[in-house]
């Protein structure tokens, strides 16, 4: 299981509105360290695929969000629970670190 | 056991690669996990690069030095190195994912990471305002007012590239003179949108959840003041990435791992370094290619000398 693309359309649904946590990726196509980060998170998507839901929302094609989130760096991961920001990591980290920083929603 | 295995991925590492492909002595490079290809990808246009008189984008060079150092039989390891065992004739590299690799010898090519302030605001408001990667961030600050810290290349570089986005870039310098080669001055002094601030350090960034101004300090008579500003620009050079070596390989005052002359030998034999993480001086793709070049026929000429029997402390390069 890969992660999947998430938009304005199905924010309310995907992230605000889901039980259990979800973490949203910031990212763009002009963006290295993104396309660096991707099969990492996939990898953590897919050996983690009960305990959390990660989502890409690209930032070009909804940029009201990433507003909203007052994105300034990307890549950005949030993760969201209950609708709320939990957690956010910025930049493109090994996936060692990753599993790190989200040791609280991975268990 | 292999022959040899080569750290990092930028053009010391590749090139370092592209040699030891080619001398058959089936090199695995250790690219790390996300950030394959170094200090280049986080560029645009490279215009110094012999061979490319219109240019070349950082990352397309990148990828074509990788496709070079592949098409010669280079395995490429998208892993990070969490710990080194370089003593002995056998030489342990143990990366993320659990993996050992045995070999018995090692370039060292891991380049430099980009330097912090030090500054209170910095570490809280970083991706809220402070970046250190113009080209990753800088389309976030369309009619926006940013700063650049800096007096480099790098520096001139970043702060003529966020023009594209932003209404106003100020270049922030300690000095009254900057330190970057006159065409990348030229540049930016020719831009309409940079506005230089002189004899200036930072002190602080402000913000509650963002960046909204930074404190200036003047280096010459000490006042202080605020600059509103909606982004911090860092550009302030880079250290060597030292740290998996420290207490392992000899380093230099300057920070940088120690080599013998003018060749690429360390303070352990059969241990090799090239590129950023050996230069406090230069820090050009070109000069770390060249580095790399250097560090891949010292192995090989420290390869052959073992398989004719000698033990590696006495092997001379």
């Amino acid at each position: 299981m890969t992660a999947k693309a998430t938009s304005q359309a199905t924010w309310e649904q995907d992230v605000l509105q889901a039980d259990g946590p979800i973490l949203v990726d910031f990212w763009a196509e002009w963006c290295g360290p993104c396309r660096m980060v991707a099969p990492v998170l996939d990898q953590i998507q897919s050996e983690n695929g009960d305990k959390i839901t990660i989502l890409k929302l690209n930032v070009d094609e909804n940029p009201d969000l990433a507003m909203k989130y007052q994105i300034t760096s990307i890549p950005a991961m949030k993760v969201f629970q209950g609708g709320e920001v939990k957690t956010t990591i910025i930049g493109a980290k090994p996936k060692f670190a990753l599993e790190q920083d989200l040791a609280a929603f991975l268990g | 056991m292999r022959q040899v295995i080569i750290i990092g991925s930028g053009p010391a590492g590749f090139t370092a690669a592209i040699y030891a492909a080619r001398a058959n002595l089936n090199p695995v490079l250790v690219a790390s996990s996300v950030e394959v290809g170094g200090e280049l990808m986080k560029t645009t246009e490279v215009e110094n690069f012999p061979g490319f008189p219109e240019g070349i984008q950082g990352p397309d060079l990148m990828a074509k030095m990788q496709e070079q150092a592949e098409k010669f039989g280079t395995e490429v390891l998208y892993d990070d190195v969490t710990e080194l065992e370089l003593d002995g004739e056998i030489k342990k590299v143990t990366l993320g994912s659990g993996t050992v690799l045995e070999a018995a010898s090692v370039i060292y090519a891991t380049g430099s990471a980009y330097r912090t302030l030090g500054i209170p605001g910095e570490e809280r408001l970083s991706g809220h305002g402070v970046s250190w990667c113009a080209t990753c961030d800088g389309f976030f600050f369309r009619e926006r007012t940013i700063a650049v810290v800096g007096g480099g290349d790098s520096a001139m570089e970043e702060a003529t590239f966020l023009t594209k986005f932003a209404s106003k870039v100020y270049v922030i310098h300690r000095k009254d003179s900057l330190r970057a080669s006159k065409i990348m001055q030229e540049r930016a002094f020719a831009n309409d949108k940079i506005e230089f601030i002189w004899n200036s350090a930072v002190e602080e960034v402000l913000g509650e959840d963002a960046t909204t101004a930074v404190l200036l300090r003047n280096t010459v008579d000490g006042t202080t003041s605020e600059l509103p500003v909606d982004g911090l620009f860092i550009a302030i050079g880079n250290d060597p990435r030292t740290h998996l070596v420290h207490g392992k390989l000899d380093l230099t005052a300057e920070g940088t791992i120690w080599v013998d002359g003018r060749t690429s030998r360390t303070s352990v034999p059969g241990v090799f370094a090239a590129g950023d993480v050996i230069d406090p001086t230069y820090r050009q793709a070109v000069t770390a290619a060249g580095s790399g070049t250097v560090a891949a026929l010292d192995v090989e000429h420290f390869l052959a000398a073992l398989s004719d029997g000698t033990t590696a402390e006495s092997v001379l390069v």
